[in-house]
């Protein structure tokens, strides 16, 4: 997962390396690279668990569309598909400036682009919030809730709508979540400059991230795309 | 120096046998209860959790007193149906959530998979401790449920009734349950991580022992099920408080699309039950019998395929529901192919004690009472499997008695084995070796008292959850309570005399049953860092006799062929 | 085979499919009190036998490597348990589909209380007979949670799941009192959501139902629903609005639009019905509004049977306003004879399938 060649070139602070890491018997670098191959390791386990997570979300949809083509078709063409897209475009480019924080983070020399990069992708992350927000707030004056008043008349547009609260508030508080990590390496990086590059935290923050901007991929097109053909 | 180490009130009892530098043991880190709750230590997190599931075993064992008591006379006298229903609930959360899933893993995994793998610690120490604050956290929202007036949905929840019909605090309760599935996920990938990067040179996959496996397999399952349960919780909660339409059948919801995630999760959750349990009885009997595991490979690839079978059975509680036939038969089928590795397992065991040196100390007791029981519950399996008897006896107390047998009888008896065997490393003490056989002893009588009518109730119709029932099913009953009094008492004397061992109970040697493992390399208890130097491993585990020839006498292991510090 | 276990230790075996159970029941038993016996027995003597110190023979181990014995019991433990899963499969794929000419009977399940409705109009509550040797169809639903319907003599048990039918049939073979429960936990008092299913002798049934209060049978007030809810106003052939005639097509494959096919049964109706633009049939336009939340469940039934009822009959339709003349449900309410229900001895000819006027 890491190239030694790439990783020496960031120093390795003796700081970083944690118990039980330091008691392998090796030498310092050595352990320093595997205590960040262990970070990796650990995190790609979690987002296995994360996928079995989304995953049971997503057996859950189509289940329901199955039996419900009509509705969710009908149902699906009141989302608004403008806020849907542009929300798209912006976690997307997020997902670039993760991956660039990501591998700059792997060289001293581009400890402040590392900076940058992850101020870009917090903002992003927070963009992406805002645009929700308002989209929540028209759908709310479009009375797209469930429950008494809802547009629809067919019971069974009101399951989608169930599923469309229920699954953008889940991946909200993930992004939220994902924003309180990077808003936390940022303020690392702008107090002890000296410990952004190299820092494993970095790599583990950016693939969460990473897997939080895939979930959307999927979500987009399961909400927003459905019942708009052509 | 051995001297200053001797006086020293937790250090080994024999200071001769390891005459280092010794750095003093884990339990005299630090005596403060900060020091307890801050610590990063797997084997003080484990001595934590000990001490949460304990609780809990003795609430959810409360909750099934009053069950059982109340089911002594065919009519309500005890309690009225609401606070039976709420009873058995309580039962079941607390015992499935808190005490089997985390019971073995969390206290014996977390102390014994670093030190049987020539670790020093987890591989996220944080990750831990936070676990175990989450799995506390998750414990005491489901007791607030039980003081906002208990939950009645029954342990599985279904909708609608949780979700629309039910008036208790079911959402506060399953809010627990969730915070405690993050528990389970971190100790999961935390010992995933641990077992693929921190085993000690020389310890191949091949060379862990059976109980690291185990640990090993129950984690996948912790990582891989638990999310679905936690999903699942979340569509409930979702529907309960915040009202969105999830499985409301009024707007084309579908209730059963719920027993299937359910089941999903609680499938392969009974197998988190169960592995840890089979990995603690392959330690015991190979220490016990003086042998080498029979056929350690199959042994292993039997964990892996009811590991990976078991994701893929979930069906076969739900075939009264109306499902298809087709779907059914598949299950069916599964549910019998998971039976073979169960099978292969006793096979070995039994093989194991051929020609060995059988010792009967009291873990190898528990141990002996858990193949007896565990073959019960699993033939029982079968009739389970077989859709004509299932649908007759689901939801019967057939049903509760088979997962009994295996949740209780099976797991619950290597738990104590687990405890016994290990007590010494745990707490450097020696227990009252007499009372620890009687209670075995009583432990598998009164089970077996408990839950064998409950079969037979079962076959002649009498179904679960009910706190009232037709009069000709009062004899089973009877038996049935008089049993549950009997293994009350045997649960209760571990609780005396393991506590009594702790202040009164004579000082244990590094290795008193001359075992095999690793863990028995270093000092009881062992120090902070575990080893003193860096172990390396020379062979296989079991080590107790040389290959192709049984041992003739009562030899001690083989230190030349063993794991070596 | 029965006779291998003492009868306390079984419950009454009542029902044809109750005796298959029982056989796989106690074969299943045998095997695993055989297996309990070898791994207890074997446990026990390698205990006893090679105890410590014991002077039992321990030299070098016998030729058979372990190898070879692990791949012996786990073929022998596959086969054994594919044995037994194809034993227990083939009985339950053989009792799965109901005989054609079975007693139809709707179950909905309430907290915490049975309704039960024949088909030939008997309704009760909490209870429910039927005829010795007559097969009987259930078809279940729920009004609020999940509830099981369960009569251990019959070794019977199926899910009655809200807004959602399910089925299952017997066919008692012993007359008599049985225990009906429900084994879902359904809420307070879901342990007395008890009932009793009285088998009784055909002509006896024959006398019980005759002496029920007059109510119409569910085609019947199906007949009545379908001009009440306006379906008639469409669905006759003298509409004017282009719809489906309903008139023999039950168990008939249509063509839906789209080129798929369906069967018309109760769910296919249920589903028009409820969501009427999922499955159009080919050739009509999608103009049917919903009937969702306008009819209950037991109307569903009604209207369902009705549709049933019409089977491959004649065509002809009333006109929409016309009062009834005649009923094109086969065997009219006043009609009822012990013919009418199956298994009873023919006492005179039975009435023919097709119009019936009434007098």
């Amino acid at each position: 997962m890491t190239d030694p060649a790439i990783a020496t070139e960031a120093p390795l602070h003796a700081e970083f390396l944690r118990e039980p890491w330091d008691g392998l018997g090796l030498p310092q670098e050595e352990a320093l690279s595997y205590q960040r191959f262990g970070a990796t390791f650990g995190i790609w386990i979690f987002i296995a668990s994360e996928v079995l997570f989304f995953g049971a979300l997503f057996l859950f949809y189509a289940a329901v569309r199955a039996e419900h083509a009509e509705a969710f078709a009908t149902a699906a063409r009141e989302t608004n598909i403008v806020y849907g897209t542009l929300n798209t475009a912006i976690l997307l480019t997020s997902g670039l400036s993760a991956a660039a924080a990501s591998l700059a983070s792997e060289h001293v020399p581009l400890r402040r682009l590392t900076q940058w990069c992850l101020v870009a992708t917090a903002t992003l992350g927070l963009a992406f919030l805002a645009v929700k927000g308002m989209e929540y707030r028209d759908d709310i004056a479009e009375h797209l809730v469930p429950g008494r008043g809802f547009k629809l008349p067919e019971p069974s547009a009101q399951l989608f709508f169930g599923f469309y609260w229920l699954s953008t508030g889940i991946h909200g508080v993930h992004l939220t979540v994902g924003i309180g990590l990077v808003a936390r390496l940022i303020w690392i990086g702008w107090r002890h400059p000296e410990r952004l590059p190299g820092n494993p935290q970095v790599e583990v923050t950016m693939l969460y991230w990473g897997f939080v901007d895939m979930v959307w991929l999927f979500l987009y097109p399961a909400l927003y795309l459905v019942g708009r053909p052509g | 120096m051995s001297t200053r180490v001797a006086e020293s009130p937790a250090s080994l009892a024999d200071p001769d046998e390891l005459a280092l530098g010794l750095p003093e043991s884990y339990l005299s880190a630090g005596g403060t209860l900060g020091s307890w709750l801050t610590s990063t230590d797997h084997k003080r997190i484990a001595i934590l959790y000990a001490l949460s599931v304990t609780l809990f075993f003795f609430i959810g064992g409360a909750a099934a007193t009053l069950v059982r008591l109340e089911l002594f006379t065919p009519q309500a006298d005890l309690v009225g149906a609401d606070t039976y229903n709420k009873l058995f609930t309580l039962h079941g959360v607390i015992m499935v959530w808190f005490f089997l899933i985390p019971s073995i893993p969390t206290t014996f995994g977390n102390f014994l998979l670093p030190l049987m793998i020539g670790a020093r610690d987890l591989a996220f120490p944080k990750l831990n401790l936070a676990s175990w604050y989450l799995n506390v956290i998750g414990g005491l929202i489901t007791a607030t449920a039980v003081l906002a007036g208990g939950i009645d949905t029954g342990w599985t929840f279904y909708v609608p009734y949780s979700t629309t019909f039910s008036n208790t605090a079911v959402t506060i309760g399953v809010l627990g349950v969730f915070v405690s599935g993050f528990s389970t996920i971190a100790t999961g990938v935390n010992f995933i991580a641990t077992t693929h990067l921190l085993r000690a040179p020389g310890m191949t996959w091949f060379r862990l022992p059976l109980f690291v496996w185990a640990m090993y397999t129950t984690s996948i399952i912790f990582v891989l099920a638990t999310p679905v349960l936690a999903l699942t919780i979340i569509l409930v909660v979702a529907e309960r408080s915040l009202g969105l339409p999830i499985f409301d059948p009024a707007k084309g919801g579908d209730p059963i699309l719920f027993q299937h995630l359910f089941w999903f999760y609680s499938h392969p959750a009974v197998y988190i039950m169960l592995l840890p349990g089979m990995g603690i009885v392959s330690e015991v009997i190979t220490c016990f019998a003086r042998r080498r595991i029979f056929g350690y490979d199959f042994m292993v690839y039997a964990l892996v395929a009811i590991a990976v079978i078991g994701f893929f059975t979930w069906g076969h509680h739900m075939f009264t529901s109306g499902m298809s036939p087709y779907a059914a038969l598949i299950f069916s089928f599964l549910s019998f192919v998971v039976a073979v590795p169960s099978a292969i397992k006793v096979f070995n065991w039994t093989a194991t004690l051929y020609r060995g040196q059988v010792g009967f100390e009291s873990p190898m007791l528990y141990v002996l009472g858990y193949i007896g029981l565990f073959t019960v519950g699993g033939l029982t399996g079968l009739f389970l499997a077989s859709i004509p008897i299932d649908v007759h006896v689901q939801d019967t107390y057939f049903v509760v008695a088979h997962f009994h047998y295996i949740m209780v009888g099976a797991t619950v008896s290597a738990y104590f084995a687990g405890l016994h065997f290990w007590w010494p490393k745990f707490t450097g003490r020696m227990y009252p070796e007499t009372w620890a056989k009687f209670a075995a002893v009583l432990m598998f009588f009164g089970f077996n008292l408990t839950f064998f009518p409950q079969f037979i109730a079962g076959y002649l119709g009498m179904p679960r959850r009910y706190h009232v029932y037709p009069p000709e099913f009062q004899v089973w009953n009877v038996l049935s309570s008089s049993g549950a009094a009997v293994l009350a008492a045997a649960y209760l004397m571990p609780l005396g005399y393991l506590t009594w061992s702790l202040f009164f109970g004579a000082r244990a040697v590094n290795d008193p049953w001359n075992a095999s493992g690793l863990e028995w390399r270093t000092t009881s208890p062992p120090p902070r860092v575990n080893f003193f130097g860096r172990p390396a491993v020379l062979a296989k585990p079991y080590n107790y006799h040389p290959e192709g020839a049984a041992p003739l006498h009562d030899e001690p292991r083989i230190p030349s062929q063993g794991s070596l510090t | 085979m029965g006779s291998l276990m003492p009868a306390w230790l079984m419950p009454v075996a009542a029902s044809t499919h109750a005796a298959k159970v029982d056989r796989i029941f106690i074969g299943l038993t045998l095997v695993s009190a055989a297996i309990v016996l070898l791994v207890v027995g074997l446990v026990v003597t390698f205990a006893i036998r090679f105890r410590r110190g014991s002077n039992a023979d321990r030299g070098p181990l016998p030729e058979v490597v372990s190898r070879e014995f692990e791949i012996g019991w786990t073929a022998a433990t596959l086969f054994v348990f594919v044995f037994i899963f194809w034993w227990a499969a083939s009985a339950e794929i053989g009792a799965f589909s109901p005989p054609k000419d079975a007693l139809e009977v709707h179950v909905v399940g309430k907290q915490w209380m049975w309704k039960t409705q024949a088909s030939n109009g008997a309704r009760e509550i909490n209870e429910l007979h039927v005829p010795v040797g007559v097969p009987v169809r259930l078809v279940l639903t729920s009004q609020d949670v999940i509830h099981s319907f369960y009569i251990p003599a019959f070794r019977l048990k199926r899910d009655a799941v809200p807004d959602q039918t399910t089925e299952a049939w017997f066919q008692a073979t012993k007359t008599g009192t049985f225990q009906l429960m429900c084994t879902e936990y359904c809420g307070t008092d879901h342990a007395r959501m008890l009932g009793r299913v009285i088998v009784m002798e055909p002509q006896d049934y024959a006398a019980w139902l005759s002496a029920q209060p007059e109510g119409d049978d569910l085609a019947h007030q199906g007949e009545r629903l379908f001009s009440e809810k306006g379906c008639s106003g469409c669905h006759a052939p003298g509409s004017t609005v282009h719809a489906p005639n309903l008139a023999g097509i039950w168990g008939q494959a249509v063509q839906l639009d789209g080129g798929k096919l369906a069967t018309v049964d109760a769910a296919y109706v249920r589903d028009s019905i409820l969501q009427p633009k999922r499955d159009v049939v080919a050739g009509y336009a999608p103009v049917m509004p919903s009937y969702e939340r306008l009819l209950s469940d037991g109307e569903i039934q009604e209207l369902t049977a009705y549709i049933r009822s019409l089977g491959a009959g004649p065509r002809e339709v009333r006109t929409p306003g016309v009062p009834p003349l005649s009923s094109r449900v086969p065997g009219a309410q006043s009609e009822r004879s012990p013919a009418m229900v199956p298994g009873a001895p023919v006492a005179d000819t039975p009435s023919p399938a097709g119009p019936v006027v009434r007098p």
